[in-house]
């Protein structure tokens, strides 16, 4: 499959510091790709140079095959929907939808953007104003602003960190079939990396301005290729060197042969759908064992055995 | 304590508003002395017919439309300028330029335009007060234009570019809307600052460019005519009014 | 921030360098200059002006002028202070009372000195009504004095006063003066004790609002001083005019200037470290 965006050795530097080092990727026509990270490791500066707000130090960007490093943000043929959302509060929600259609001067302005609220279910709303507009019906009207130029790549800036825990949920699913309604290719940048796993086709793990893994959900998670992807995917319990993620870590009373560690129990957490219980092994660790609820209690200070399968250690080449 | 504050309060706004009520009150006294003998509009018809203040009015509301179209045009861009991209030099320059008391602007423009008349074949006249007006009320436009730019957010006219719209596209249809009513109130100020000056005026007027303040500090000087009280009385109500219509625009759609 | 042009900020310095900037040069320029014979300018170049503005006849108006300015100033303070403090605590109507302060300041400075004359002047209200009760024979001096200047000044200048120092108490955490009341303080001791001393930044920035104008007046003196009260403004603008004395009335002006961006720089440095 061919890469409709392709980032190749960038660099920037912001006031003598180095945000991005040797960033380089290959996003392909069609698919929703994630961009996840910690705050600061320079994820949004990243979606910057591609919408064209700021200036590559070095590298370039090529879109479709062609360098657009020096070419305006109004130039490119990509679209941003901002964390904010950066709706224009003096016009109309169909106002705002029209808006790139009247700079680019396309035809047929008012049948696109019906079409466009349609697919953002907001249709009836096209007379209200940004202010008497919910979150999540914001953020819908800059989809929908976005989309209706039918860019090469949607940038999306974060855009379920402003909603609330249970709107997050539903609009993950939402956005992820939107993208394959629409087949614009999506790039999404966030810190949440449930977000990122439960979304993308496939993602790639940032930190420190340069790229630790790319990969599918599955690979990044199971697979991490250093450390840092693998404490920030998920929890892992690292034992003497060896890392086993708490869902793969079992605890008994009885000894067990193979990889195993004698450990006392320091605490018992009940999480709802599962029991996470928390042990201290005799370097000093802590593990945390996930397990399902009824399959045995186990009290602080007792001594127990925590185990796994070996197969399921995280290693890194 | 708060009654003793209220009724300090009540006391200090009649120190404030009296004086000009008072004066207001007289230019409706038919008699030419501080005695009151009766209503009267003799003063305002006077006013109305007097052929130096009519020429002075109209001298001032020429200055002050076009120093206010220069500067609020000037100072909007200087504006939005320092808002897209500071200068920590340019906006001292600004404050400087404010804090400068204003016989030294009036003397330090003058001894700029005598050392111009050197080369350039002219003299004192409207355009040199006009220039002088827009010199002393740029650093007025910017503050009042920057204090609205400042509730903006910037990236408005970003989601702007990034919808096709050009820089200046941008500027108009994403920035403008929500600046327009600063930029009115900035003008609006200028308006009153250039009508009103008296001291920078009276140093670089020409012959031909006397202003309204100046023939009031005439009046005044050398008498107490009535004439003034009824001038006085309409200019306090005129930009008490415009005053208030600026500060009600500058505070819209600030939410 | 998106990119700027590097041109667009050139008319405003050109507007700085050519009608702020130039000006001043040039009046300092000339202050090294000497009277010529019918009141122009002419060489030699000297320090004549500068060694004859610390005569002490020019420095007892320097002096007059900066005591004026502070006593101009302590007045605002003393009557400014309540009545923001006031403001501040009108719950629903505090905007209408700022627009009051507000609204005679911005109605022609000159038409409200001039209303100080109608009132002050021998044959002006105040000595009229008197008069006529009886109470005095001859006409009251209320005017052409230095309290007539005084009041002119706090008058003008009693604004710049209360609006930093409402700001401030505006800004106050209303729960400062409720926890000074709950632990013991009665109001007169939660405002000495809390209140002044929280508000003492806005004071501050109030007090050289007022100072630094007040320090280069001229309408005020003029009018309400005739001829008597000379400050620095008036002495530059009788150099530039009457006198005729351009290189020395530069040089006053070159004198008030440093005295302005001295007290520019030391409040801007104390803005930094606010202490």
């Amino acid at each position: 499959m061919e890469s409709i965006l392709v980032l190749r050795n960038l660099v920037k530097d912001y006031a003598g510091h180095r945000v991005l080092n040797d960033v380089s990727l290959q996003i392909a026509r069609g698919g929703f790709f994630s961009l996840v990270g910690p705050s600061g490791c320079g994820k949004t500066t990243t979606l910057r140079l591609i919408a064209g707000f700021e200036q590559p130090t070095a590298g370039e960007v090529l879109l479709n095959g062609c360098c657009v490093n020096h070419r305006r943000p109004y130039d490119r043929n990509v679209s941003t929907v901002f964390q904010s959302y950066a709706l224009f509060p003096h016009l109309t929600v169909r106002g705002n939808v029209e808006f790139g259609l009247k700079r680019r001067r396309k035809p047929d302005v008012l049948a696109r953007a019906r079409k466009a609220l349609e697919l953002v279910r907001l249709s009836g709303k096209e007379n209200r104003y940004p202010a008497e507009l919910s979150g999540g019906e914001r953020q819908r009207v800059a989809l929908a602003r976005s989309l209706v130029l039918e860019p090469d790549v949607l940038l999306l800036d974060e855009p379920l960190a402003a909603l609330d825990p249970g709107l997050r949920k539903q609009m993950r699913l939402e956005l992820k079939a939107m993208q394959r309604e629409v087949g614009i290719t999506f790039l999404l940048v966030t810190h949440d990396q449930d977000e990122a796993l439960s979304m993308s086709d496939r993602m790639a793990v940032m930190n420190n301005g340069h790229i630790e893994q790319v990969g599918t959900p599955e690979e990044t998670y199971l697979s991490p290729r250093t450390p840092f992807v693998a404490n920030f995917l998920g929890s892992v319990n690292w034992m003497d060197g060896i890392g086993v993620r708490p869902e793969n870590t079992r605890v008994s009373y009885e000894p067990r042969d193979g990889c195993s560690r004698r450990a006392m129990v320091t605490s018992c957490v009940f999480l709802g759908n599962c029991v996470h219980v928390v042990a201290r092994l005799e370097t000093g660790e802590e593990a945390v064992a996930e397990i399902a609820r009824g399959n045995g209690t186990f009290r602080p200070g007792d001594t127990v055995h925590i185990w796994w399968n070996p197969a399921d250690e995280l290693s890194f080449s | 304590m708060r009654r003793w504050l209220a009724v300090y309060a009540a006391l200090a706004f009649a120190f404030l508003h009296l004086p000009l009520a008072i004066l207001a009150l007289f230019s409706f006294n038919r008699s030419r002395f501080t005695v009151w003998e009766g209503f009267s509009l003799r003063w305002y018809q006077a006013a109305w017919r007097d052929p130096q203040l009519a020429e002075a009015a109209g001298n001032s509301i020429a200055i002050a439309l076009a120093a206010t179209v220069i500067a609020t045009l000037a100072g909007t861009a200087c504006a939005y300028g320092l808002w897209k991209r500071g200068s920590r030099l340019l906006t001292a320059g600004l404050y400087l330029s404010l804090v400068t008391p204003e016989i030294v602007t009036g003397i330090s423009l003058l001894a700029l335009f005598q050392w111009t008349f050197r080369w350039l074949d002219w003299r004192l006249g409207m355009h040199t007060v006009i220039l002088a007006h827009v010199a002393f009320s740029l650093a007025y436009v910017v503050i009042v234009v920057s204090a609205r730019l400042r509730t903006i957010s910037p990236t408005l006219e970003e989601a702007a570019m990034d919808l096709g719209a050009t820089e200046w596209q941008a500027f108009v249809h994403a920035t403008l809307p929500a600046l327009a009513p600063g930029i009115l109130a900035a003008a609006l100020l200028v308006l009153t600052l250039s009508f009103d000056d008296y001291v920078i005026t009276s140093m670089v007027a020409g012959v031909d460019s006397e202003t309204l303040p100046m023939v009031i500090y005439a009046l005044a000087r050398r008498g107490s005519s009535p004439v003034i009280n009824a001038v006085s009385a309409i200019m306090v109500v005129f930009f008490g009014s415009l005053i208030l219509l600026s500060e009600r625009l500058a505070a819209r759609g600030a939410r | 921030m998106s990119r700027l042009r590097p041109w667009f900020l050139a008319p405003a310095w050109a507007w700085w360098a050519v009608l702020f900037a130039a000006p001043l040069l040039i009046v300092a320029a000339y202050s090294l200059l000497t009277r010529g014979a019918y009141g122009g300018l002419s060489r030699p170049w000297t320090f004549e002006n500068y060694v004859r503005v610390a005569d002490p006849l020019y420095l007892a108006i320097l002096g007059r002028s900066i005591v004026m300015a502070l006593a101009a100033t302590a007045l605002c303070v003393l009557l400014g202070f309540p009545l923001a403090l006031f403001i501040s605590r009108s719950g629903r109507r505090k905007n209408l009372y700022l627009q009051l302060v507000l609204l005679p300041f911005w109605t022609s400075f000159l038409v409200r000195l001039y209303a100080w004359l109608f009132l002050l002047r021998d044959t002006g209200l105040v000595n009229t009504f008197l008069r006529s009760a009886g109470l005095i024979r001859e006409p009251l001096p209320l005017l052409y004095n230095n309290g007539a200047v005084l009041l002119g000044l706090v008058y003008g200048y009693l604004p710049f006063l209360v609006l930093p120092v409402y700001a401030t108490l505006e800004r106050m955490d209303p729960a400062l003066v409720e926890a000074a009341a709950d632990l013991g303080a009665g109001p007169w001791a939660s405002l000495f004790r809390v209140v002044l001393p929280l508000a003492a930044p806005g004071i501050g920035a109030g007090a050289a609002l007022v100072f630094i104008p007040c320090l280069g007046a001229y309408l005020t003196p003029d009018l309400l001083g005739g001829g008597r009260t000379v400050m620095i403004g008036n002495l530059v603008q009788n150099q530039f005019t009457t006198a005729r004395d351009w290189p020395f009335g530069s040089a006053v002006s070159v004198a008030l200037m440093a005295i302005v961006i001295a007290l520019l720089a030391l409040l801007w440095r104390k803005a930094k470290n606010p202490l």
